[in-house]
């Protein structure tokens, strides 16, 4: 694969935007990440867009011509990727692929996803279309509820505590305070994460994500073209995507994720890279043990220890290893559809040394993490400052 | 449909916030149960809670959900 760099990156503000469509979100992304590498749209080659459920959230389908048409392009291939909340991580892996294999020099990739106009229940139950309907999700599984009993194995198998998990949420929390794009710029105490309305037990509201608005876009070429757009380019090191299964009652352990674990040695193994590499990350936290799981999974810590290492700090900003920074999908938002290219953004903006009172110390190697549904689909990205 | 038999439960929760078709039921059990006969199963649990670990014994099927009991 010829090297492939991300030379423009572009978000919305993440929240509960109430006079804001799902194609407006997803336009302005595109065009803020155009802007961003002073590209014009006639430049861009393809477009790859990410979108979980706009068909059940907002009843829009066909929706990656729809977008880039209100960008003003067409007459170029434009497809919709869905990987549940993956999917925008799965439109860039599929974008990296052909611009990595020469098919296309130029293409932009946004992830969108317009959820708060629905109630909290339907949107439990459009998210739940992640799982198995025929099983867990008929038996009266929602997304917390699965991670709920993620959590209490972990708890089982490895002493994993409340507490462990509050940790996640507190330091989240104060990086999103300090993210001006974040959808709940607000500091929590352990006290609140502990204390929070149960949701799915052990989990309170203060252990899962937000349900957001919100999008995200880079445009991405090849290396050797970056200049013509950036003086930053953020070189793809590593990218790799695998598959499980979609169900939790089909998975040998659920205490760790297979397709994170795979997919993360594929992009390890691209350019020889090793966990102890990677300086900083933004990892999948749609809920607190997701992000225990995630960095065990990752390798940055043995089995069983990503609580211990959290509550410890040695994942906050100025820990050893900061895990997201951006405040992760508990701070900054989960419009779900969008979280991977979000990801991306985060990443390469830490890259560059552009994220203000967030900036990490060690900023030439991150990784971004998105999974899908309760691990049925992983993507990994290792990301470079050039 | 068949008896499911006995099982110990794998892990489990108690949902307080449930998707639109079960609101009337919360709160409410679930659990992945390890069956005898070597699958796994996602149900509910009726009665008394369970936790991880336990004996639970299956009950029935409603609405093609199996529901177990603690043994």
């Amino acid at each position: 694969m010829r090297p492939v760099a991300v030379v423009g990156i572009g978000k919305t503000a993440f929240g509960a935007l109430p006079d804001r469509d799902l194609r407006s979100l997803a336009v302005e992304a595109g065009q803020n990440a155009l802007e961003n590498a002073h590209a014009k749209t006639s430049q861009v080659e393809a477009f790859y867009l990410g979108n979980f459920a706009g068909p059940s959230f907002v009843g829009q389908n066909h929706l990656a011509p729809y977008v880039a048409a209100g960008m003003g392009i067409t007459g170029i291939p434009a497809t919709r990727f869905e990987a549940a909340c993956a999917s925008s991580g799965a439109a860039f892996f599929h974008a990296v692929s052909a611009v990595g294999a020469g098919i296309y020099d130029v293409v932009l990739v946004t992830g969108v996803e317009k959820m708060t106009s629905q109630s909290t229940p339907r949107v439990a139950e459009i998210l739940a279309g992640a799982g198995d309907l025929c099983g867990e999700v008929r038996a009266g599984a929602t997304f917390p509820a699965l991670f709920a009993m993620i959590a209490r194995r972990h708890m089982y198998q490895y002493g994993t505590t409340r507490e462990h998990l509050a940790a996640v949420a507190v330091k989240n929390h104060q990086n999103g305070a300090k993210n001006p794009l974040a959808h709940m710029r607000k500091v929590i105490t352990m006290e609140q994460a502990l204390n929070g309305k149960l949701i799915a037990e052990p989990l309170t509201v203060y252990d899962c994500s937000l349900v957001s608005d919100g999008a995200a876009a880079v445009l991405i070429a090849p290396l050797d073209r970056a200049s013509e757009f950036t003086d930053k380019p953020a070189r793809v090191l590593g990218i790799a995507q695998t598959s499980d299964n979609v169900a939790l009652d089909e998975k040998e352990d659920i205490t760790t994720f297979r397709a994170v674990r795979t997919s993360a040695e594929k992009a390890y193994k691209m350019e020889g890279l090793k966990p102890a590499d990677i300086q900083f990350a933004e990892v999948h936290d749609c809920f607190t043990i997701a992000e225990i799981v995630a960095i065990e999974d990752l390798g940055f810590v043995e089995k069983g220890q990503g609580g211990p290492y959290t509550l410890a700090g040695r994942t906050c900003l100025q820990g050893e290893r900061p895990i997201n920074t951006s405040g992760g999908l508990k701070s900054k938002g989960h419009p779900v559809g969008a979280t991977g290219v979000g990801q991306i953004c985060d990443v390469v903006q830490q890259l560059r040394g552009e994220a203000g009172e967030r900036q990490v110390q060690r900023h030439t190697i991150g990784l971004a993490q998105n999974l899908g549904g309760s691990g049925a689909t992983s993507v990994v990205t290792i990301l470079g400052a050039v | 449909m068949s008896d499911l038999g006995a099982g110990t439960v794998y892990t489990e929760t108690v949902v307080w916030s449930p998707p639109e078709a079960y609101v009337n039921d919360v709160p409410y059990q679930l659990a992945i149960v390890q069956l005898e006969s070597g699958r796994r199963i996602t149900g509910r649990i009726a009665g008394d809670r369970a936790q991880i670990g336990d004996r639970v014994i299956f009950a029935e099927f409603r609405n093609q959900v199996p529901f177990f009991r603690k043994a």
